[in-house]
């Protein structure tokens, strides 16, 4: 009934005059609950759409990757194994991959040299990502020094550069061609970094790895499903940091709840005795006092969630990125997808909004249904 | 204007907001559908098997390729000494050297 | 008769060590437009007996009628509709509840009716002029005197028009000046045909010539009624 509203907004209007009666301290309250909410809802965007575009990109991984592991550590391959993969039932390509770590004391940056199946860059250019181009303040035609394996200094073009679009994938690559990849690390011409192997039927690809495994016991297969378990358990909620992070965020929930939990002070009860004996029933004082909750959680919540909605995907994340950084110099721009998982997003609300709101009626519940006749002594 | 209209304004826009948010973020998932493309044909082209979240170590910039051991090369007592480690974790124990048999990952809708 | 009880009798703190009665075989009846005073010392269940007429809690035997229905054994929500509609309370301590402006307290006690808010400020401003502190309907009640406070209890009691004004001890904190007013406005309201109900042991009030009837009561028994 259009009685209905009017009440609602009525008792809304004391209510907010309520609050407005320690002006100071609520808005500090609505400042902490939205930055806790900022904070949330930021690793969860984050985190969710990292995951979710890595799941994407990634589906185009090889299907297995080779890897020669001695005494625990990754060595190149020779490329000899090559012909003991390839004759394998289901196995349709083959080839040995060129890839590796540079550190340029210049900048103190790492670089990943890639030598590409095709397409490489001429000898003595080289492909660079944006980071890289970053890094070093590129533009086309610049050089770079390498220094080879040797002791010499190679001097490469950068001639082409990846688009900044695309740094999620290319941020910190260097592609180059094999002549100078293999100056710069040394190698020789019958080892190669691994082996990526194409395999069409994926329900052929258990058995294809294990037969691998038989023939090449110093390998190790990865194949492209482990890849997408990698990426989706990275940031997991159940492991590292972001456990503290969330029991930090609860505790604060708590604590801001706490004031209002642990009971109404005899000013309150007074005060709700007033009501009372003025001609407000119980259910007037209750509706008060959801109002009371609603009106700092609901606006926290709302004005968090968009905070952390620009924070993530129209700034490119700038405060998660440094921890992600650590002491490394190169870091991509996450111009990330906006994938959104609606239910995570209902679960901080409920998460946010429900506790408090509960913590600020059921104290009240008591003082409220006591007979207004204790307010006349 | 009275208070609780005002109040019931700001909500209601802040909650116009979110709602806007969603409809960017679908517009903005169709809008970088060729990026995702172009990123896609790049990771098929030079076989790449990690994205880059971070040029620390080479066990958070390829965590895929990385093992347990890895962290430990350079030492074998050497603790994590990368900040981006704590956030960054190689890849739950895999490779066929160990027999393991292969779970397959959560497929995103 | 507007209101009636009928063998009236109010324990607290029942079946507890702190059980206590404060009112007993209370048979008492109010006439309309009329002012009736309950004289009596303190601790002599006046409080209480305006609290039952007041419907502000009930017996815990007896009836209490009002206008000829039953409203002890009501529950809570008509309780405390008959009690909106029908009563207006001005109190000892004023309790007027502090930090919001004088004018926002004279329209609680309608704000769960659901009343439209445009009329509710309208009828509140007008009450607040009829006293003549219509001029502090914007400032906080800690500003105001002791005088403008006992006038914006009186105004916020008939925001609702009710028909029985109630007031416990509302001389207690008044000088005499303030206190002949207060019962000047009695005065009036009883020419607008409202019943007045007063809980005093002042004599300005006991002896003022606005009272119809006193009715005397001791340690929560009702003793007969002042010549």
């Amino acid at each position: 009934m259009a009685n209905g509203f009017d009440r609602q907004k009525n008792i809304l209007d004391f209510t907010l005059s309520s609050l407005l009666r320690r002006k100071w301290k609520n808005l500090a309250l609505v400042f902490v609950y939205t930055l806790v909410v900022f904070l949330l809802a930021s690793v969860m965007f984050f985190s969710y759409a990292i995951r979710r575009e890595a799941s994407l990109l990634l589906d185009n991984a090889p299907e297995a990757t080779v890897q020669r592991i001695l005494a625990g550590r990754h060595s190149p391959i020779p490329l000899a194994y090559v012909d003991r993969i390839k004759d394998i039932a289901g196995v349709h390509a083959v080839r040995g991959r060129l890839w590796g770590y540079y550190f340029d004391p210049v900048v103190g940056a790492n670089y990943t040299l890639v030598v590409p199946e095709s397409g490489a860059p001429e000898k003595g250019t080289i492909r660079v990502g944006a980071g890289v181009a970053r890094a070093r303040s590129l533009l086309a035609g610049d050089m770079i020094e390498f220094k080879t394996a040797a002791g010499d200094i190679l001097e490469l073009e950068a001639r082409a550069f990846f688009s900044a679009d695309s740094e999620l994938v290319s941020s910190d690559l260097v592609l180059l061609s094999a002549d100078d990849f293999l100056a710069i690390s040394g190698g020789t011409a019958d080892l190669v970094t691994d082996i990526a192997v194409g395999v069409r039927n994926p329900r052929e690809l258990a058995t294809v790895a294990e037969k691998i495994a038989a023939r090449l016991p110093d390998t190790r297969v990865i194949l492209r499903e482990e890849i997408l378990r990698t990426y989706d358990a990275v940031f997991n909620w159940r492991g590292g940091l972001l456990v503290i992070i969330l029991a930090g965020a609860m505790l604060a929930f708590i604590i801001l709840a706490w004031d209002k939990a642990s009971g109404l002070g005899p000013e309150e009860r007074r005060e709700i005795g007033i009501l009372k004996a003025i001609g407000w029933e119980t259910s007037d004082v209750l509706l008060m006092k959801f109002w009371e909750g609603m009106t700092v959680s609901l606006s926290s919540f709302l004005l968090g969630l968009l905070l952390a909605y620009f924070h993530v995907f129209t700034a490119g994340s700038g405060l998660l990125a440094p921890v992600l950084k650590g002491w490394s110099v190169l870091l991509p721009e996450f111009r990330l997808v906006p994938y959104i998982d609606a239910a995570q997003v209902a679960a901080l609300f409920f998460l946010t909004v429900v506790p408090y709101s509960v913590a600020t009626i059921i104290p009240a519940w008591r003082a409220s249904i006591v007979d207004p006749d204790s307010v006349m002594r | 204007m009275r208070r609780s209209h005002s109040f019931l304004l700001c909500l209601g826009v802040l909650a116009g907001l979110c709602g806007l948010m969603f409809v960017h973020a679908s517009l903005r998932q169709r809008a970088m559908k060729p990026t995702l493309l172009e990123q896609e044909r790049l990771v098929r082209e030079l076989g790449l098997t990690d994205i880059c979240l971070s040029t620390e170590a080479n066990y958070t910039r390829h965590l895929s390729q990385a093992d347990f051991t890895t962290a430990f090369q350079d030492h074998p007592l050497s603790l994590e000494h990368f900040p981006s480690g704590t956030w960054i974790r190689p890849g739950p124990r895999s490779g066929y050297g160990n027999g393991q048999r292969i779970r397959p990952a959560k497929k995103h809708p | 008769m507007l209101i009636e009880l009928r063998d009236v009798r109010k324990v607290f703190h029942q079946g507890k060590p702190n059980e206590f009665t404060a009112v007993q075989g209370v048979n008492l009846w109010i006439e309309a437009c009329r002012a009736t005073v309950i004289q009596g010392p303190s601790g002599s269940g006046k409080t209480t007996l305006l609290s039952l007429v007041g419907c502000m809690t009930r017996p815990t035997s007896g009836r209490i009628e009002i206008l000829g229905r039953e409203v002890s054994s009501l529950p809570e929500r008509f309780l405390t509709g008959v009690r909106r509609e029908t009563f207006g309370f001005i109190f000892q301590h004023f309790n007027l509840v502090k930090g919001i402006t004088a004018l926002e307290n004279v329209m609680l006690p309608a704000y769960p009716s659901g009343e439209r808010q445009a009329a509710l400020k309208k009828r509140a401003l007008d009450l607040l002029d009829h006293f003549g502190v219509a001029a502090k309907a914007q400032s906080k009640v800690e500003m105001l005197s002791g005088g403008e406070a006992q006038r914006v209890t009186i105004a916020r009691a008939l925001i609702n028009d009710p028909f029985v004004i109630v007031a416990d001890e509302p001389t207690a904190h008044l000088d005499t000046r303030l206190a002949q007013e207060f019962m000047e406005t009695m005065a009036r309201l009883k020419e607008q045909r409202k019943t007045i109900l007063i809980a005093s042991h002042d004599p300005i009030v006991c002896d003022s010539p606005v009272v119809d009837r006193v009715v005397l009561i001791r340690d929560g028994r009702l003793e007969g009624e002042a010549g």
